[in-house]
């Protein structure tokens, strides 16, 4: 065995019963770059987590399996631990104090100090920063990254690009640094940064650091890294040679897993007819998202699939459409125009919405499942009330309301004690039908739909899926369906459009090869763009 | 064994669990809540005491009915606010002033007897509208520091109305100075015709307890009313809008709007609360007299069980007559046994320390 930066042996991570991590190794070896790829949900931040000694880790349970850092079996209590011991980490968000100078951001609590009168009386904390040897350390490490800006200049307003050069710099800044770990660091970049910052870490390489790049960007990880490791489904399943191998043989064996359930095939009735929504150059404003010009249409009866990397955009459309985030852009509902940033005409005009964020949107967590299923209806369309003068003191009709949801808890097999039950009690897929329930509440005739399987077990998955092909067999619903797993999108979708920075980058049929799913994910089905 | 234990039901039922009898004391204890316990406790005793000690238990319990119906209103006037999402309104004050206003325009008319009532209701809640819609807007600016923002505008407008009560042209010599001729008495008496007007309307005596039914039932109405409002359309909005905000903005509720309807909704209850508390004390108390008012109906509230986001009729109802109950029986009971009066001590001990308690569990079961 070579003497290894990092080696993580067998590591295994369960959350409530969920396997998330199974069985993980990995090596680093001191000066390379070993590349973590995989889709969302993969695994690789509870990796990260579970080498950082995230709270969220021991919380649950702690994890199986070794994390050997130089030789030694580490077992880190909190990130400043894993700090301490050598691990420097480039967040995915800026960890930055923008009042703050460049230089003093980079020294924070490193800071060189000088005695002091105080500290001569009270002790070394009350020693003077001394800004001249603080200064030239940043000054030192800004030049290993690359960054020609002022080392005193305040970060708040300075491009974010910079801003992720600063957070490298402090990272290099620490004396003890032996190991790396970049989190996405391009995402946020653009082109040219992107090709500076793989410069710098080859740079940084080459000084015998080892570094862990984790990323989506395929062509990126062929440019720069030394080893791969491709993670699926808690898994390893592949480590791969850059050298002998090609982007779309690592885009295969990112997505590529046996679909849940076989296709039905394109059904013919989804083909004719006027288009349920049209949508023209939509950009949504959505924290995290990315929505810049989508353009598409979603057709009567049709189920229309949305993929995409996290942050391209793909959860914005549907959230924007909805008007729960600010969008520009023309929509046509039924060849009508549909105003946008209005929840009550979005609902009015019979379109509705079942969010990603569940728990966040999707439920009133504390009410009975009788009202979780009413509520929207009753606020944006006024049903389930007596009748009465005067629209908004119009009294709630109960025997309504609860004969409704008897109906629905039978139609959707929700597994409850009844009608009365609070929905915080209810499990996730029972409360996903829940919030399925409300969106039917309000008869639309076209439905989004967004992760509607996100933390719901294997078994009750298979049966809200089904659920949505029902409603559109059934009662002949438009679906717009949004999920970070490609393989039920192409278990239930008639076509699948897949979003790359904030553009519908293709439309592919649910049986298109993996390799061009991952392609158009990663922005590089660059010919053969079937609008099928 | 004749019967296996674990016979299941036909229905099909995932979250009904038998939980052992040590739990479930456990839960009832959790679910009452601890502070709870131990004021009803503290009840207990003291009134155990005053039947030793052959006290007038007859005189107490009637006195407890009493001030329980006088402050009903004012706890029932928070409940709007923690339904709406603003958190415990300190900013009470600002509709008690709306219902003194009422009250004073009404004597100043010289208008007496159920006309009187009816004038100082009316006027107080045409008052307090416009004043709860503009606290509403004024909380939505400063938002997640509702309460720190309405205890310091309460006093602010406490201190403010001091120099309107001195200034305004009130002219019924029965008001004003007598001395002087303008600027009205800290306290206006309403003896005679207007006093307890609700106390004595169907008032009864049940073995020696007088009830004074009038209050009570206006209390008991104001409850139903309250009650029937969160079930209208627009009182679902203000308590979905509370719960979980951007559900609420998914269905098309503003929740900025529904806040400022809780607002107004509590202003208007506290200025009813005020002219029936004023019916039933007998006297208009201006001046600083409304400055520490929603401290004690917030004690009220919180002892009943409410929480800083979830508050309801029951809450309301408990709390008034527990503390009430307390603050009424605790003097004389003490006095008799220790020779002095700690009963203030304990008023401000278990008040301040309900309001102290409730804000270091906030959110807990959110």
């Amino acid at each position: 065995m070579a003497n290894l930066v990092l080696e993580l042996k067998n590591i295994a991570k369960e959350y409530y019963g969920n396997r998330v991590l199974k069985g993980v190794s990995l090596q680093v070896r001191p000066g390379t770059i070993h590349a973590l790829v995989g889709e969302n949900g993969a695994g690789k931040s509870t990796l990260m987590n579970v080498l950082f000694g995230m709270g969220v880790i021991r919380d649950t349970g702690g994890y199986q399996g070794d994390v050997v850092l130089e030789g030694k079996v580490v077992r880190f209590g909190s990130p400043d631990d894993a700090m301490q011991a050598g691990i420097g980490m480039v967040h995915q968000e800026f960890m930055l104090i923008p009042g703050f100078a460049v230089a003093e951001n980079i020294k924070l609590n490193r800071e060189p100090t000088k005695p002091s009168i105080l500290s001569r009386v009270f002790g070394k904390k009350l020693e003077l920063v001394d800004r001249d040897r603080c200064g030239a350390d940043a000054r030192i490490a800004l030049d290993r990254v690359g960054l020609s800006i002022d080392e005193w200049a305040p970060v708040a307003g300075l491009p974010v690009g910079h801003m992720q050069f600063i957070e490298i710099a402090r990272e290099v800044d620490k004396q003890n640094v032996r190991l790396l770990i970049f989190d996405e660091p391009t995402a946020v970049l653009t082109e040219t940064e992107a090709t500076q910052l793989l410069q710098v870490m080859k740079a940084l390489a080459g000084k015998g650091l080892g570094i862990l790049f984790i990323t989506h960007r395929l062509d990126e990880v062929l440019e720069v890294a030394d080893d791969i490791t491709v993670l699926r489904d808690g898994e390893v399943v592949a480590q791969l040679d850059p050298k002998r191998t090609t982007v779309v043989h690592i885009a295969e064996l990112m997505v590529g897993r046996p679909a849940a359930v076989a296709h039905s095939g394109v059904r013919e009735g989804a083909k004719a007819g006027t288009p349920a929504l049209e949508v023209r150059d939509l950009a949504v404003r959505m924290p995290g998202e990315r929505v810049e010009s989508v353009s598409f249409e979603l057709r009567k009866g049709e189920i229309l699939g949305v993929a995409g990397l996290a942050g391209h955009g793909k959860i914005g459309i549907a959230n924007g459409l909805m008007g729960l985030f600010p969008a520009t852009g023309k929509v046509l509902k039924d060849g009508r125009p549909l105003a946008l940033n209005d929840p009550r005409a979005a609902i009015q005009s019979r379109l509705a919405f079942v969010s990603e964020d569940r728990r966040g949107v999707g439920i009133l967590p504390d009410e009975s499942i009788e009202l979780n299923i009413a509520l929207t209806a009753i606020e944006a369309q006024g049903r389930f009330l007596h009748p009465g003068p005067l629209e908004p003191f119009r009294l709630l009709n109960g025997r309504l309301v609860r004969r409704h949801a008897r109906e629905m808890i039978r139609a959707l097999d929700i597994r409850c004690t009844g009608p009365k039950q609070h929905v915080r009690r209810l499990s996730g897929g029972n409360q996903q039908k829940v919030c399925l329930a409300r969106a039917m509440a309000l008869e639309p005739d076209t439905l989004m739909v967004s992760e509607p399987t996100r933390g719901i077990d294997v078994g009750a998955k298979e049966r809200v899926l089904e659920l949505l092909r029902q409603l559109n067999r059934d009662r002949g619903l438009s679906l717009l369906v949004t999920s970070s797993e490609l393989a039920e999108l192409r278990a239930v979708c008639d076509r699948i459009a897949v979003v790359y920075r904030g553009k519908i980058e293709a439309i592919l049929a649910p049986d298109a090869s993996d390799a061009d799913f991952g392609l158009a994910m990663s922005g590089e089905l660059h010919s053969g763009v079937s609008h099928g | 064994m004749a019967e296996t234990p674990t016979a299941v039901t036909a229905r099909d039922v995932s979250g009904d669990e038998r939980v052992p009898f040590s739990t479930a004391i456990r839960e009832w204890v959790a679910e009452i809540g601890i502070p709870r316990l131990l004021i009803f406790i503290f009840l207990v005793v003291l009134l155990a005491t005053a039947v030793i000690t052959r006290m007038d238990l007859a005189s107490l319990l009637t006195d407890s009915l009493v001030r329980a119906g006088r402050n009903g209103i004012l706890v029932l006037a928070l409940l709007p606010a923690v339904q709406g999402g603003v958190g415990l309104n300190f900013g009470l004050p600002l509709g008690i002033v709306c219902g003194l206003v009422g009250c004073v325009i009404a004597l100043n008319g010289g208008v007496v007897g159920w006309p009187w009532l009816v004038a100082a209701m009316g006027i107080s809640v045409v008052l307090a509208i416009p004043v709860g819609w503009a606290y509403g807007w004024l909380l939505n600016r400063t938002r997640g520091q509702e309460m720190m923002v309405g205890t310091y505008l309460g006093f602010a407008i406490v201190s403010g109305m001091s120099i309107f009560w001195l200034a305004a042209p009130f002219t019924n010599p029965t008001l004003v100075w007598a001395i002087g001729g303008h600027g009205l008495r800290t306290t206006l008496t309403l003896s005679g015709a207007f006093d307890k007007l609700l106390d004595h309307l169907w008032s009864f005596q049940v073995f020696g307890v007088t009830v004074p039914t009038g209050t009570l039932v206006v209390f008991a109405a104001a409850c139903a009313l309250v009650g029937i409002f969160f079930r209208t359309r627009l009182g679902i909005a203000i308590s979905a809008a509370r719960s979980n905000p951007r559900f609420a903005r998914a269905a098309g509720i503003s929740d900025a709007r529904t806040r400022v309807q809780a607002t107004v909704l509590t202003t208007v209850l506290a200025a009813i609360g005020i002219v029936i508390f004023s019916q039933s004390y007998g006297f208009v108390q201006l001046y600083t007299a409304p400055l520490l008012m929603a401290f004690p109906a917030v004690a009220c509230l919180l002892i009943g069980g409410a929480s800083v986001t979830r508050a309801t009729l029951t809450h309301v109802v408990v709390g008034t007559l527990l503390f009430q109950s307390i603050l009424t029986v605790a003097l004389p009971v003490t006095s008799q046994v220790v020779q002095g009066d700690i009963s203030e001590t304990a008023r401000l001990i278990i008040q301040n320390g309900m309001i102290l308690y409730a804000l270091t569990r906030r959110g807990d079961k959110a």
